[in-house]
């Protein structure tokens, strides 16, 4: 695939834009974030997000989906991530669909993947522990009791954990920490007896929770995929994650640039614009280079898993570490160039480094990232390959009967 | 050096008795500094009585001369005294601007009476100052300041804004930038003036900083009326004294950057924090940083720290007595807040997502203050004129350079 937009990708650009400029501009997550907003987001706009087909852009249209790839997805993410908006896409449409398409059971897509297209429904995957990233490094421990699994363990910045309808839990059913076999999924209703969920504050106002289990029974059924196999959902479900958030962050960091670059041409200081200070010409001119770099990397990474090619576990490591070391130049850039008035809180630009930080170290930095070991995985593609070539777009038309056809209910 | 010795001795044994135990351990926060001053609140009682005790013997200020409360120490015998509050790893017992900015440039340029008035309340902590240099269109270009004082009487009538204050909302007294001369150029229109922030017609407006805490004002002046003798060295002299007193911040703030736990305590070496949080390996010792790119990162770190530190003391070692630090100030304001704000990335990535906490329940302490800390040292390589001011400064004043 070209790496530029076709003109349904450059249309949903910028509809996507336009809406979120509208309705999630940078106040709105300032005020979730100054209002204490018990959830850090708005089940509404989800909702309408549902409804425009943007959170089931991935998903086949028997669910109620949009049936388009993660080169579309990217696009959004990008959009969202130049206001920051804290929707959860990530760990709901990117994780949780992720895992159930590529390893549920049909009873399980049917279950849950309709809801995630109509925007009532938001998942999040329970993985981490430990604060460096390091997808195997498990200890959560789930024993096999006579119907299904005893879970006992406690999991740490759970992406959106605190609202999640649906918990994806990983844990141990063989081995021990750092193996990649012997890892199980499991579907986890967080409202079950034994499971604390503790909303956790982020510096970067966005949502994340720890989840305790304390021997969570859990029937056989709630396995998602194979036992001792979750490493093979993961590895994959993992690439896919990296590449979108890579695409969120490049968005966030275009928006610090952009914003950097405006800056320097308003703001004087002995009688010229401080745009006309050469070393501060030259810092921009670098950034400039920096970013187109990440965005071809960016798209290239999003079209190799369209394309399902054996490469996107590298292509995910590389993305994320160019993005994260952009994104953390431009940080360090753009509080530097807005100097007093960016160490304010009430300047944004302040918001965009914190974004920008969380995002580079969630999924890894550039300093983790090509040590997770991701080229020597296996690749499992237990989904249906995808179909490359032209598709329908179905994005931004109410599907509410189509939605309704596909939900099954429970 | 026997003298020396004796020195040594004495100052360890009167240490032994005056530093309370809560002094030698490592500050949790911040907060937990001594700034001193008419409305200073101390939440531990120790911290207190630590003050009261150095204020009285004049060691907050070991070199200033005993006449006006100081130490009157030379300079071996200071670097003894520091050695020894190293040694039982106690808190500074007073962090003030007083200290590191007004108080040398008082002694270089104010009169005896300001001497008298103002040196020995510095040295006890018993004012707080601010600064009012920065307005909002006179940041790096302080010189284009705009706040006035006119002379009325025996008064100046002072009117204007100043902005980036730090903790003017709870400093006593301002040490303030103001344009006396209507017609002179830019820089000999400038005058340095102190006055009490109780004075009507000063109004106080914090800013709260992207680290969470306020210490950020801005502070308005309407038809301040301030005693004509309190201005000092020149009227429209103030650029000479401002730039004097920029050199003393500069090497105050190129120090800031030793970590969490300079503030008393051991503080753990970056090593150690990165062997708990990456884990380890085995290595020629059996015992390193488990993951080689923290590791290499970590060594790098570490080297640039040894050299920079180094480099500061052959400076010291170097200067002659009574020497103030020079342009050579903006080689250390550069390279030590450069440092630090590299050494705040590092421990961001050694932490991982341990260092995206905010506040509240799944964080400790330390993880907590690692994340504002981070935040905060964006702030080191700005304030006191930036990185990209001082490597203006050193192209032209140190190296020469044509404009
Ligand atoms: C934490 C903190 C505490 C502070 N405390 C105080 C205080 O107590 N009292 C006080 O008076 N002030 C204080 N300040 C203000 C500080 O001194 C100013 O922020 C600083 O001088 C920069 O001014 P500015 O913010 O207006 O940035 P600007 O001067 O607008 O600079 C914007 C950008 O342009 C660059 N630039 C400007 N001129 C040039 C040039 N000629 N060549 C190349 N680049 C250039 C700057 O480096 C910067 O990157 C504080 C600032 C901070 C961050």
């Amino acid at each position: 695939m070209a790496l530029v937009l076709t003109d349904e990708q450059e249309l949903l650009k910028d509809t996507a834009r336009e809406f979120v400029q509208e309705r999630s501009p940078v106040t709105r997550l300032r005020a979730l974030r100054d209002e204490q907003d018990e959830t850090g987001f708005g089940r509404d706009l989800w909702k309408e997000m549902g409804e425009l087909g943007w959170t089931g852009i991935l998903l086949p249209e028997e669910v109620g989906g949009s049936d388009l790839g993660y080169a579309e997805l990217g696009v959004l993410l990008e959009e969202l991530g130049r206001t920051l908006v804290p929707e959860p896409f990530l760990s709901t449409v990117v994780l949780g669909a992720g895992a159930i398409s590529l390893a549920g059971s049909d009873a399980q897509k049917a279950a849950l993947l309709p809801g995630i297209a109509s925007g009532e429904r938001v998942m999040a995957l329970a993985l981490q522990e430990r604060g460096r990233f390091a997808p195997y490094d498990v200890s959560t421990k789930a024993e096999a009791t006579g119907s299904g699994f005893r879970v006992t363990g406690e999991k740490r910045f759970v992406l959106d954990g605190h609202v999640a309808d649906d918990l994806l839990v990983v844990a141990r059913t063989s081995g021990s920490a750092g193996e990649r076999d012997g890892l199980t999924l499991f579907l986890v209703d967080p409202a079950s007896d034994s499971v604390r969920v503790t909303r956790t504050i982020m510096v970067d106002s966005r949502n994340a929770a720890r989840v305790q289990l304390d021997g969570v029974e859990i029937d056989a059924a709630q396995v998602v995929g194979q036992v001792d196999r979750a490493a093979d959902v993961l590895d994959p479900l993992l690439d896919r994650a990296t590449i979108a958030l890579s695409a969120e962050l490049f968005g966030t960091l275009s928006e610090a640039y952009e914003r950097t670059l405006e800056y320097l041409k308003t703001r004087e200081q002995f009688g010229v614009k401080i745009g006309t200070f050469q070393a501060l010409k030259h810092r921009a001119a670098n950034l400039f280079c920096e970013v187109e770099l990440c965005k071809s990397i960016v798209m290239e990474a999003l079209r190799a898993i369209d394309e399902g090619r054996p490469n996107v576990a590298q292509l995910a490591s590389a993305a994320k570490a160019r993005v994260s070391d952009t994104a953390a130049l431009v940080g360090c850039d753009a509080a530097q160039i807005f100097a007093g008035i960016g160490m304010t809180d009430e300047e944004e630009i302040g918001f965009f480094l914190k974004r920008a930080r969380a995002a580079e170290i969630t999924f890894g930095d550039a300093a983790t990232r090509p040590t997770t070991g991701t080229a020597s995985r296996r690749s499992p593609a237990t989904e249906r390959s995808p179909t490359p070539g032209p598709r329908e777009r179905r994005l931004r038309r109410p599907r509410r009967e189509s939605a309704a056809a596909g939900r099954v209910p429970g | 050096m026997g003298d020396l010795d004796a020195f040594r001795a004495e100052t360890r044994e009167w240490l032994e008795e005056n530093c309370p135990e809560s002094m030698r351990l490592p500050m949790k926060s911040e907060d937990e500094a001594v700034w001193g001053g008419r409305d200073a609140v101390y939440a531990n009682p120790d911290s207190k009585a630590w003050l009261d005790r150095m204020g009285a013997q004049g060691w907050t200020t070991p070199t200033w001369p005993a006449e006006y409360g100081g130490g009157g120490l030379s300079k071996e015998e200071a670097r003894v005294l520091a050695e020894e509050l190293r040694r039982i790893q106690a808190r500074p017992a007073l962090t003030s601007f007083g200290i590191s900015m007004l108080g040398p440039v008082l002694l270089e340029y104010g009169t005896e009476e300001q001497k008298q008035e103002h040196i020995p309340k510095i040295v006890r902590g018993e004012i707080r100052w601010c600064q009012g240099y920065s307005e909002p269109g006179s940041g790096s270009d302080l010189a284009s300041l705009q706040t006035k004082a006119e002379l009325d009487g025996d008064e100046y009538l002072v009117n204007g804004s100043k902005i980036w204050t730090s903790y003017a909302d709870q400093a006593d007294w301002i040490f303030c930038l103001v344009r006396t001369e209507r017609d002179a150029s830019k820089h000999d229109g400038i005058s340095f003036l102190l006055f009490d922030m109780a004075l009507p017609g000063v109004t106080i407006s914090p800013i709260k900083l992207i680290s969470g805490s306020s210490p950020f004002c801005q502070t308005f002046f309407t038809d301040v009326r301030v005693p004509a003798q309190n201005l000092i060295g020149k009227r429209g002299g103030g650029w000479t004294i401002a730039k004097a007193l920029l050199q003393h911040e500069r090497s105050m703030i190129a120090g800031m950057g030793s970590g969490i736990g300079s503030g008393g305590g051991r503080a753990r070496s970056m090593p150690d924090i990165a062997k708990d949080y990456v884990g380890r390996d085995g290595g020629s010792d059996g015992d390193r940083i488990g993951d080689p790119t923290i590791r290499d990162r970590v060594a790098q770190q570490e080297l640039d720290a040894l050299c920079f530190a180094l480099t500061t003391r052959r400076s010291l070692d170097s200067a002659k007595a009574g020497q103030g630090p020079g342009h050579g100030a903006s080689m250390f304001k550069l390279y030590g807040t450069e440092l630090n704000k590299r050494r705040c990335e590092l421990m961001m990535s050694i932490l991982g997502a341990d260092a995206l906490g905010w506040e509240g329940e799944g964080f400790n302490d330390y993880e907590l203050a690692t994340t504002r800390q981070w935040l905060r040292s964006k702030g080191n390589s700005i304030e006191g004129g930036t990185s990209e001011v001082q490597l203006n400064v050193i192209a032209k004043r140190v190296l020469g350079l044509p404009d």
